[in-house]
């Protein structure tokens, strides 16, 4: 019998190995897959972002001590004071305590503390109180239900969604200094690998900055729940080279492209009530609602992220915004398919 | 009945313990505080902060009369208290109406406060960000009041019927607990919109 | 040892028809009754609960499923946090504690049982309001359902302009008036341990139980407070056009987060006290030993109480705050895992030296002390506000918590329910199946909680419906999912076990475990009146004197 309880315990206590083999491999698995690295908060990519890592590794190997000693100490006292058949009817000495041991566990805790915080007040003061150089470019993010809005005050530039900022380099620092704001209720800015998460708040307004150090594309999302559409609010940033952000500037400032042979789709959406809610430069049309769409192609998605910018998913976005994104604010237009057509075509040549 | 002896140990020879009534309307003033805290600090933080609007200073007159009237109450009612113990009914009922009539007036200065306010300036509860929260925690602090002052009737109202004696004093004393503590929670909303807001 | 003369012999027993047994039920002051009906509330709610969250993993199976609408799965993680933490948590917590804290002071019920009843029912109304919202939540413009704002209602979010129709409104009345029904059995918990304990029962003679309930219920009374204000304000901006948090008119969404978190922090503190006191009294039991260190476990209680008031802004380090805020928040967060850690060496301590019984009681405490030692550790790693702006609202803080309440809560009270239904049925719950639903459960804990903390450091944020492939998030979240499968599973067994045990369990006798606190010393189930004769105690462990005369606990203290 008592074999049998404890061939039962044995290949219990396997079983549970088996399941946190299983686990650890898993989860180290996923950590340390390269294509997982999008979002990764352990591949930082900007000064903030590699601060937090920093500060992070030395949080783990603290608490990863503490929980070696103490997970070590608590299975050896299971299998070590375990009762035993032979003992039944006998008590143990019953102990109160000890308040050498006692104080004992209560410093070293004290200590471990003082030692965190303080690494962390540094790390929160360097993040958080850095100046802002005079070479920093600074943009002015604006949070809407289920949309960014992007202005370059300085350079004139007002886009939505897909956020693009110059590389910066040790030699010449060019860090972007984001301005936090929100038109209706709250949202947050998270882009992992480049800094923490921000909150847009309205009537609170927030900044926060990133120095990406190498070019590519970085991806995020609204991290604080705003509404129906809050998972396909997402996040595109663009670290163009210091050429590559010039000319994508000078793009930007640009008027909308005039297209001859769009001028049907732009009637189409000069009558219709799209100059309600959208803009777009050089035209009649100057809504704040809706995204601006002066160089809607410029953007690689629609739908802040919800689909990719394909001519089709532009005529089912117009046609049904609720088909790709239910519950967006974007109502149906309720368009003809001939003007749905030219709607399309005209937004198409929007460079 | 019970077949065996009591197998506990002896009782200790003195054992008092708080009364339940008293502790239980401490617990009470406890949760209570805590609410109009947060109320007070509501009023703190937007202090300063209207975008539109009457300001306090342009409308609030300082309730000097009512407030005299409300402090008092907490002395007739402490009074009240010690008659009741001494069996002194008449006193006891006197004293008792006297708080409810200092009560009542406090009420009514708060109405006709708020009347002036609304008729002559204008202010609701959403005019501006001084409209409500003045109005949430005199509101709230008068709903206190009111609340007190049912009890109170109800207790002149037994007493009337005779039914009120030294009996009752330690369920007068739990009542009387409340009461004070309105009159205190007054002296907080009135130095904070009477006194800083302004 | 037995205390059968505890009873009062040939008492008439007289057969009821079930129209008087219901009665008897819907109008009983008798705190047993009451906890009894907390308990079963709190239990059909825990599957509600489940069901909701069982909606949620399988729409997060993987990337762009569409097995639910946004909307839906809004309301979803709405109603699945709301209804856990006030119509599961609460009120099982308060359930084991009504019933528990006068038998283990040796009264004869709480300090006023109408306002206990009216407290239980109230929480009642509070749960049947909020489930209502799903029928009548449309309000004039068929504009609402059940809530959708999640279990803060986050301002402006819960604001007119935002939440249309009534959805919001069930929620603030729900918590409203469940919340008066808190601050109601606070205060008579507060009031039956101060005033209605036995003679000799000095304040440090009393279980540590009962020292747990008492700071929990005085945590209630500032703590759950503050959110009732801030629900009024909530309504006074909804129909009376206040502005309290109106950002349009100048209000400020930040003050609401404060008011709302100097209420949710705590709260998650009250929610574990009790689960420290479930496990204060059964890790002792089974380790055959008195708890390591009474007079510290008290104080640091009181230190939690405390401390954990000062924290709340840790839950709002992203909203923009200065850095020397930041640091305030960090640090009394850091400390008050002090004293919270102190309490597990002292468990560890009870347990070191002693002769540990496996029993299903004592198997669910050692699961709660690994986890809720890692929950800790993931709650340091949070305070670190700077590692908090990448964890901060991302999976990572959903697996912190579900950690601390499914891990630490719900396996401490898993234990209570082994323990202390012999005493409650007078049968004893089944060990073999008490076996499989820990062990069951504890795998689906481990597959579904382990790993949730993954996509969180993988950049995935909470409370989307959908969200992208090729993060790395589907193959990880599909496991997750996996895992609450097996858990629903554990818990069908957990039920059939209390079903089949009522009738078919062991017979339990007043005392099966050979435990030393007073709710042993008289028959299982206890009889209406608890004690025959009021008891006298010389010390902590008075069931150990009685036991021991040779060697009394009061020779010692």
């Amino acid at each position: 019998m008592q074999r049998k309880q404890n061939s039962i315990k044995l290949s219990a206590l396997f079983m549970l190995a088996l399941l946190f083999l299983f686990i650890a491999t898993t989860a180290g698995a996923a950590l340390a897959d390269p294509s997982n690295g999008l979002t990764n908060i352990f591949a930082p990519e900007s000064t903030p972002a590699k601060s937090i890592v920093d500060l992070s590794l030395l949080v783990l190997v603290i608490t990863g001590i503490i929980f070696v000693v103490v997970f070590a100490l608590l299975v050896y006292s299971i299998v070590k004071f375990r009762g035993r058949a032979a003992d039944a009817g006998r008590e143990p000495a019953q102990v109160y305590g000890s308040s050498k041991i006692e104080l004992a566990w209560t410093v070293i805790p004290i200590l471990i503390v003082v030692v965190l915080f303080l690494a962390t007040a540094r790390t929160i003061h360097a993040v958080q109180d850095a100046p802002e150089p005079a070479t920093a470019l600074e943009v002015t993010a604006i949070g809407h239900q289920f949309w960014w809005e992007f202005r370059y005050p300085r350079l004139g530039i007002v886009t939505a969604n897909e956020l693009h900022i110059p590389v910066s380099g040790a030699a010449h620092p060019t860090p972007t200094f984001l301005k936090l704001l929100s038109a209706d209720t709250d949202h947050s800015f998270w882009i992992p690998q480049l800094a923490g998460k921000t909150d847009l708040i309205p009537n609170h307004p927030n900044s926060m900055w990133m120095d990406p150090h190498r070019t590519g594309v970085y991806l995020g999302q609204c991290a604080q729940y705003c509404g129906t559409q809050h998972a396909k609010m997402l996040l595109r940033v663009s670290v163009d080279s210091e050429e590559g952000f010039k000319a994508w500037v000078r793009a930007q400032q640009q008027p909308a492209v005039e297209d001859e042979k769009a001028t049907l789709g732009k009637r189409v959406f000069e009558t219709t009530a799209c100059i309600n809610c959208h803009a777009i430069s050089g035209t009649v049309a100057n809504g704040r609602f809706g995204p601006d769409l002066t160089h809607l192609m410029s953007r690689s998605t629609i739908g802040s992220g919800a689909a990719e910018n394909t001519e089709e998913n532009l005529r089912r976005w117009i046609e049904n915004p609720d088909a790709i994104k239910p519950g967006s604010l974007m109502p149906a237009m309720k368009l003809s398919d001939s003007d749905l057509d030219a709607l399309t075509a005209y937004m198409e040549t929007l460079r | 009945m019970s077949a065996m002896a009591n197998p506990f140990p002896q009782a200790p020879a003195n054992w008092k313990l708080p009364d339940r009534g008293k502790v239980a309307m401490a617990g009470l003033i406890i949760a209570e505080s805590a609410i109009f805290t947060i109320f007070v600090v509501a009023y703190l933080f937007y202090m300063g902060k209207n975008l539109s609007g009457p300001t306090p200073r342009e409308v609030l007159e300082i309730p000097i009369f009512y407030t005299i009237c409300l402090l008092s109450s907490s002395l007739t009612i402490h009074f009240a208290g010690k008659s009741l113990e001494r069996n002194k009914r008449g006193t006891f009922l006197a004293l008792w109406l006297i708080t409810i009539l200092l009560g009542g007036l406090f009420l009514y200065g708060t109405g006709q406060e708020w009347h002036r306010l609304i008729y002559e300036h204008g202010l609701t509860i959403s005019t501006n960000l001084f409209g409500t929260t003045y109005y949430s925690l005199v509101g709230l602090h008068a709903f206190h009041v009111t609340a007190g002052l049912a009890m109170l009737c109800i207790v002149g109202i037994f007493t009337l019927a005779g039914r009120v004696g030294p009996g009752q004093s330690r369920r007068v004393d739990v009542l009387s607990m409340y009461w004070h503590f309105v009159d205190a929670v007054w002296v907080v909303v009135f130095t904070v919109v009477y006194i800083l807001g302004r | 040892m037995s205390a059968n003369a505890m009873v009062i012999q040939n008492a008439q027993v007289v057969d009821r028809t079930w129209v008087e047994t219901l009665h008897e039920w819907l109008t009983t002051v008798d705190h047993k009754r009451l906890g009894l009906l907390y308990i079963a509330f709190a239990l059909f709610f825990l599957v509600v609960g489940g069901v909701e969250a069982l909606i949620i993993r399988i729409q997060l199976m993987h990337s762009r499923n569409t097995f639910v609408s946004p909307q839906v799965f809004n309301r979803m993680f709405t109603m699945h946090g709301t209804t856990m933490i006030f119509f599961v948590a609460m009120p099982i917590l308060f359930g084991f504690a009504n019933y528990l804290v006068p038998l283990m002071i040796g009264a004869r019920d709480m300090a006023f049982p109408r306002l206990n009843a009216f407290s239980f029912w109230l929480s009642a109304l509070g749960g049947f309001l909020l489930y209502f919202s799903f029928l009548g939540g449309s309000g004039l413009y068929g504009a609402g359902n059940a809530p959708d704002v999640g279990w803060w209602a986050y301002a402006p979010l819960g604001a007119r302009a935002f939440s249309p129709g009534h959805s919001s409104d069930y929620w603030t009345l729900a918590l409203l008036v469940s919340g008066f029904g808190s601050i109601g059995t606070a205060i008579n918990i507060i009031a039956t341990v101060l005033c209605m304990r036995c003679p000799g029962m000095k304040l440090s003679r009393m279980p540590l139980l009962v020292w747990l309930n008492f700071v929990m219920a005085g945590m209630v009374l500032i703590a759950i407070t503050p959110l009732s204000a801030a629900q009024i304000m909530l309504l006074v901006d909804r129909y009376l056009g206040g502005h309290f948090f109106d950002t349009q008119a100048g209000g400020s969404a930040v003050l609401w987060m404060h008011f709302f978190w100097i209420f949710g922090h705590p709260e998650v503190y009250i929610l574990i006290l009790p689960c420290f006191a479930f496990m204060s009294e059964i890790i002792p039991v089974f380790s055959r030993k008195p708890i390591f260190g009474y007079p510290v476990m008290v104080a640091a209680t009181v230190c939690i109480g405390f401390v954990s008031m000062s924290v709340w802004a840790h839950h709002m380090f992203t909203i923009g705050m200065n850095s020397y805020a930041n640091s305030f928040f960090t640090i009394s967060s850091m400390v008050v895992g002090i004293p919270t850690g102190i309490k597990i060496f002292n468990w560890l301590g009870t347990m070191w030296g002693g002769r540990i019984q496996f029993k299903t009681p004592m198997l669910f405490s050692i699961g709660f002390l690994f986890q809720f030692l890692i929950a800790g550790l993931t709650g340091i790693m949070l305070a670190c506000s700077p590692f908090d702006w990448q964890l901060g609202n991302s999976y990572f803080v959903v697996a912190h918590f579900h950690y601390v309440i499914v891990g630490g809560i719900l396996f401490a009270l898993f234990g209570a329910f082994y323990y202390w239904y012999p005493k409650i049925t007078g049968r004893m719950l089944s060990e073999t199946l008490g076996k499989w639903h820990f062990w069951l459960f504890l795998i689906g804990f481990h597959l579904t909680f382990d790993l949730m903390h993954i996509p969180g450091l993988l950049g995935m944020p909470r409370r989307i419906y959908t969200y992208e492939p090729g993060r790395g998030w589907d193959t990880l979240n599909l496991i997750v999912s996996i895992g609450t499968f097996i858990q629903a599973i554990a818990i069908l067994v957990f039920v059939a076990n209390l079903v089949i045990s009522h009738w078919k369990g062991a017979r339990a006798g007043n005392d099966p475990w050979d435990a030393w606190t007073l709710e042993w010393s008289i028959s299982s189930p206890p009889p209406a009146y608890n004690f025959a004769t009021v008891p006298t105690v010389a010390s902590r462990r008075p069931l150990w004197d009685l036991k021991h005369p040779e060697d009394p606990d009061s020779r010692y203290e």
